[in-house]
């Protein structure tokens, strides 16, 4: 156990410098940072001074290592925008972003398995069927517009809730929450929502094809022949055999959580790392864009390397080593 | 839900809009805008909404009403000194206190202006002819240029003024350096003059601001706000829909689109008014054969009737009245309205005349038209795209067929920017700060030499023409100077190597208990702000 | 996938292929039996049929700048007041007719989304099937990279691509560019997926008594991961795909919001509502109504019809 996380480790950081590569090359092609950073007047000359004293006409490789050794020391420079330490700026907007990805991960964990699971348990009764059906529809649609659709609905027509920001936070110090407060939770639901849709749909349709499958095994059929209840057929043997791919899925999914954020910030203005990062893109704000993916890859490694190990505990015929059978 | 809770929800909100209409003292002002403030120091950046906001807090010498006129502000006169054409003074306004309680002397006029001078500042470049800035006595300080520069006050509107002794004792006596490890202190700090103090700032979320009890200017501006609150939001929809939610009180970028739907709301206010913008195409027309077309060995755009002709395919008020929804003012010169050397007969367009455009076309040897390609930003000015698409119609129909591609801005400028440039047709527009006709000049048409025609990416180069717009600079005599810049519209004007469109008009939308004009910079000034009805 | 002790009994015997199921009477007697997958494949029918002759159903052509007139901008639909049967769902701002772009847009639309999901699923389930089964060093370099392509959203793929490529062919991009940066960006941002469930299933599928027995018989691993494991972990992927085409045609959406879609001058179903999309306050509903419920129609009908194909096509269902 202890050689395998070990290993995963090592890999991980492999994993990470790979990323940090990558998004280094693409940076030349995202546009020239120096537009954005000085006004209509700057003359030629002086962008191009500004571009060597930043130290983007190096090659890659040496601002490759530059960036390296200072993220070693946790120092991802200033923005070229906000003139901050983007460590701080990330620092403040993390809480946001992953407070956003909880809630809606929970949304879509806590209304698709229940749902799945019916629809899987009587797949034929018309509200297994009305699920099925309604549940695309939310799917139809791009995250933008169905942000967009919520806002219309619930904050012009009814005025029931925030149309955009993150409110009523409370700063723990090391942590800034909206969980504490009523204001805070109201302008949570709509964004997350937004972004639990797809997952609450994806979620509850793997749930069901699990269930139905599940239930149609020997074994299963076995437990109802010995006079089980149907309550713990189902619930003890059948549900915890969905529980793998549903398992797999929700890690993956939490990356695609994170990243999806991008466009749900964007529509509800919620200060998280997603919408810094799309502004950083706008503005080739270059210090901000590659501490963003690096900090994303890192949570990836993170996830993976979790969604892994309960693989383990779930299914022991997994081989943690991992070497063929 | 059901209507009568519905009722009750909008009975609500229409009560607290009321309420906050008609209690007298503690009035905020929520207002909204696409972008943030980049930072909080008066000298890091000099963009949009960063010195919109930051005029708030701090103050410059003079400063420009919502018409663009320019009037005093820190500064109660000034003038060049008798005798020497190379220098200026300015008179201080006494008894002006910063945020702090200190009292503005001419030591912070002397440390703001070497502040911005320096290399990390980025309003240098309004500075560039000065060579030193003293201090006379308390209230008087003298600016010595490096040759006559008749229009040096322009630029100090631009200049904001902080607190010395404040700046010292915070270590933020330069703007943000980039090698700096530090946080510069006045990128979220800020000690003014200005009409508001700085309460919180959390950058994309929310700035709050308190109205200066011990404002100088109290008695001659309304200063109702009590609590000035701005917001970023950046999705246009998101922002629209906060204004109509009640969760705003103020918004500017409004979309055009939305406009009439807006105006038709109740409790609604809209105010429009042109901007110091104005939007056109340029072309190419030095090089001998282009790369994106498909005539071989020749450069269309160097042949004058082509270019008459295309500016006579484009439809300007139909571009008026449907893309921009009529939020646009028509022109035949890349010049704003407020600009010195304006005419009515210059910003007059030629009339929208397809025959006459594919006659010009024929004689000019391309019977049949021929192919190019235009590049164009997406994100940067209202509608940009859509202005595109139309011409790429209306440019189809004279026989032309263009390729449009359209990028973000930070790809977009620097193709323009480039030496040679990368883009051979293109969309541009040009805002003037110091509001007279040099600007433009000396980026637009100056042949491309050292910090002159950085813009020009047309490869137009004419020799006279340069040494027309350079005498312009250093000329005192101000009559003489406007006869040479009316010399040079004309001649330029004929050229056509812009294809003029409109000026950009900028929209404003509220709550009907308030009327903002719209500010020809687009910088509301919220000092000036009264509510209604109380 | 998920399997239990008892579940490799019920495998049906490997030599039979999933195309042999394919033809099975049993299939088309399901599909005749449900009423909502027939109207699902009808409706899916209608929509590719009529993307296919978009040319000859549509009554103008959205893509010639130059046949537009900013003066035919805004027009509602036919049954309005102000209405013009010229345009039957009315047209945008630029004068583009509505339907016709609907026409032309899902054509495109369907074009990436297919091309995007078939390159996808080809490289998830083949590094999938090969990692799962065959373990160590393979698997963990796999998964390696898996994990830093996860680390890449779509947009940052596309973003990167498209870069590279207007640095190698030059600023003037053409349709046809960003048309292929779409599909290889689909392709490769969703490949992942694939890979990561059929990896999971093949690891609990090789332990298994028939992946045993046929290689005691000595039948070669293609043969073995190809024809025998993946008929049996087939069923979760079609889940994906059915759900991917629809991503795949929002994620194009989504890039368009982004600047790097296919251009307004040539939209795609996606881009048509990202541009209706600023529309949705003005009261000119049309522009985004219409291709919003066309993209709608066509994602539901879809994965309806991936659903019944699943249920069908899953030997542990039959």
């Amino acid at each position: 156990m202890l050689a395998f996380i070990l290993r995963r480790i090592g890999q991980a950081i492999l994993v990470l410098l790979t990323v940090a590569l990558i998004s280094f090359s693409l940076f030349r092609f995202v546009g020239d940072p120096t537009q954005q950073m000085t006004s209509q007047d700057t003359t030629l000359e002086e962008r191009l001074q500004i571009r060597k004293n930043l130290g983007l006409d190096d090659p890659v490789v040496v601002q490759f290592a530059r960036f390296i050794g200072n993220a070693a020391r946790f120092d991802f420079g200033v923005s070229y925008q906000n003139r901050q330490p983007v460590a701080k700026l990330i620092g403040d907007r993390f809480p946001a972003t992953m407070e956003l990805a909880f809630a809606s991960a929970m949304f879509a964990l806590l209304v698709g398995i229940p749902m799945g699971v019916y629809a899987g348990l009587k797949p034929n009764s018309w509200l297994a069927r009305l699920f099925q059906t309604v549940s695309l529809v939310g799917i139809s649609l791009p995250t933008f517009l169905i942000g967009i659709l919520l806002i219309f609905i619930f904050s012009v027509s009814f005025g029931l809730l925030p149309s955009f920001g993150r409110q009523g936070v409370v700063n723990l110090g090391f942590w800034t929450t909206g969980f504490l407060t009523w204001e805070g939770i109201r302008s949570l639901i709509l964004p997350s929502i937004t972004l639990g849709l797809f997952q609450m749909t994806l979620i509850m349709r793997l749930v069901r094809s699990e269930m139905m499958e599940v239930l149609r095994t020997d074994y299963v059929k076995f437990a109802k022949a010995r006079g089980l209840t149907p309550r713990a057929v189902n619930y003890r043997h059948a549900l915890k055999n969905t529980l793998i791919p549903v398992i797999t899925i929700t890690g993956l999914q939490l990356g695609s959580i994170i990243a999806f954020a991008i466009i749900t910030e964007t529509v509800f203005q919620w200060p998280g790392m997603g919408l810094m990062f799309l502004q950083a893109v706008q503005t080739v704000d270059i210090p901000i864009m590659s501490a963003y993916l690096l900090l994303v890859a890192t949570l990836f490694v993170l996830i993976n390397l979790i969604v892994d190990l309960l693989y383990a505990l779930v299914d022991p015929r997994i081989r943690l080593s991992g070497k063929a059978a | 839900m059901k209507p009568m809770k519905t009722l009750a929800v909008v009975g609500t909100l229409l009560a607290a809009t009321f309420l906050t209409t008609i209690s007298s003292e503690a009035r905020t002002l929520r207002w909204a805008r696409s972008g943030d403030a980049l930072t909080l120091d008066p000298h890091g950046q000099n963009e949009g909404p960063t010195t919109a906001l930051g005029q708030h807090i701090y103050e410059a010498l003079t400063e420009r009403d919502h018409t663009g006129k320019l009037g005093p502000s820190l500064a109660t006169s000034w003038g060049v000194v008798p005798g020497d054409p190379t220098t200026w003074e300015f008179k201080i306004r006494p008894d002006v206190r910063f945020h702090n309680g200190a009292t503005l002397t001419a030591d912070d006029v002397v440390f703001s202006y070497e502040r911005a001078m320096q290399p990390t500042s980025d309003f240098k470049g309004y500075l560039s002819s000065v060579e030193s800035v003293t201090k006379v006595d308390n209230l008087t300080v003298r600016i010595k240029t490096k040759g006559p520069n008749p229009l040096l006050v322009n630029s100090t509107t631009s200049i904001y003024i902080m607190n010395k002794a404040w700046a010292e004792a915070n270590n933020a006596t330069k703007a943000q350096d980039f090698k700096s490890k530090e946080e510069n202190f006045a990128v979220r700090n800020a000690m003014g003059t200005g009409p508001f103090t700085l309460v919180s700032r959390e950058a994309d979320v929310r700035t709050v601001m308190r109205r200066n009890e011990a404002y100088w200017a109290k008695s001659s501006v309304p200063l109702e706000v009590s609590e000035l609150v701005f917001v970023p939001i950046k999705a246009d929809a998101t922002r629209v829909a906060a204004l109509l939610s009640g969760e705003v009180d103020f918004v500017q970028d409004v979309p055009v689109q939305d406009i009439e739907r807006l105006k038709g709301a109740p409790n609604m206010r809209i105010t429009s008014g042109a901007e110091n913008r104005t939007i056109f195409f340029g072309m190419d027309v030095a090089s001998a054969d282009l790369k994106g077309d498909n005539v071989q060995g020749k450069n269309p755009f160097a042949d004058k009737r082509v270019r008459q002709a295309m500016n006579m395919a484009i439809n300007r008020t139909a571009i008026q009245r449907i893309v921009m929804r009529g939020e646009s003012v028509p022109t035949g010169v890349i010049m704003p309205p407020f600009v010195n050397g304006w005419t009515k007969e210059l910003d007059a367009a030629p009339p929208t005349d397809v025959a006459r455009a594919r006659a010009l076309l024929a004689e000019a040897g391309y019977p049949q038209g021929f192919s190019t390609t235009l590049h164009c930003p997406n994100d940067r000015y209202v509608n940009d795209e859509g202005i595109c698409q139309a011409a790429v119609g209306m440019f189809g129909q004279i026989g032309i067929r263009v390729n449009l591609v359209s990028q973000s801005k930070s790809i977009h400028f620097t193709l323009i920017q480039k030496n040679p440039p990368e883009t051979e047709f293109f969309l541009v527009g040009w805002g003037v700060p110091t509001y007279d006709s040099d600007y433009i000049f000396s980026f637009m048409y100056h042949s491309r030499q050292g910090s002159r025609g950085s813009w020009n990416a047309t490869g137009y180069a004419d020799k006279d023409v340069d040494a027309m717009i350079q005498s312009l600079s250093q000329e005192i005599d101000i009559p003489k100077r406007d006869a040479t810049i009316a010399k040079l519209w004309a001649k330029l004007k004929d050229e056509t190597i812009y294809l003029p469109i409109h000026h950009q008009a900028l929209s404003y939308a509220m709550k009907s208990n308030l009327d903002i004009p719209v500010d020809v910079a687009n910088s509301p000034k919220l000092k000036m702000v009264s509510f209604k009805g109380s | 996938m998920s399997s239990s002790p008892g579940a490799a009994a019920a495998k049906p015997e490997p030599s039979r292929s999933m195309l042999a199921r394919m033809r099975d009477s049993d299939i088309w007697h399901s599909f005749t039996r449900s009423w909502i997958t027939m109207i699902a494949a009808l409706i899916t029918f209608v929509l590719i049929f009529s993307a296919i002759f978009a040319h000859q159903i549509a009554p103008n052509d959205p893509f010639n700048l130059a046949s537009l007139s900013l003066l035919d901008g805004g027009k509602p639909p036919f049954w309005s007041p102000d209405g013009e049967w010229r345009f039957p769902l009315g047209t945008d701002q630029q004068g583009r007719c509505v339907l016709s772009s609907i026409l032309f847009g899902m054509r495109i639309s369907l074009i990436v989304g297919f091309l995007g999901v078939v390159l996808a699923a080809v490289i998830g389930i083949t590094l999938g099937l090969v990692s799962g089964y065959l373990g160590g060093t393979v698997d963990s370099v796999i998964m390696r990279i898996a994990d830093v392509q996860l680390t890449f959203p779509a947009i940052l793929i596309a973003l990167l691509i498209d870069g590279t490529m207007r640095a190698l062919v030059g600023t003037a991009r053409s349709e046809v560019l960003v048309f292929w940066v779409l599909v290889v960006s689909i392709g490769l941002s969703f490949w992942v997926q694939y890979a990561r469930t059929v990896r999971g299933s093949t690891m609990v599928e090789r332990n298994k008594e028939y992946v045993q027995a046929a290689r005691l018989i000595g039948l070669g691993r293609i043969t073995i991961l190809f024809r025998h494991v993946l008929p049996n972990v087939i069923g979760p992927v079609l889940v994906i795909v059915t759900i991917n085409m629809a991503l795949a045609i929002i994620t194009e959406a989504t890039l368009s919001f982004l600047g790097v879609g296919l251009p307004p001058t040539e939209p795609s179903l996606g881009t048509l509502i990202r541009i209706g999309n600023e529309f949705l306050f003005s009261g000119e509903w049309w522009v985004v109504i219409f291709p919003g419920l066309t993209l709608a129609a066509l994602v539901l009908a879809i994965n309806l019809l991936g659903d019944w194909l699943r249920d069908a096509l899953n030997p542990k269902l039959r």
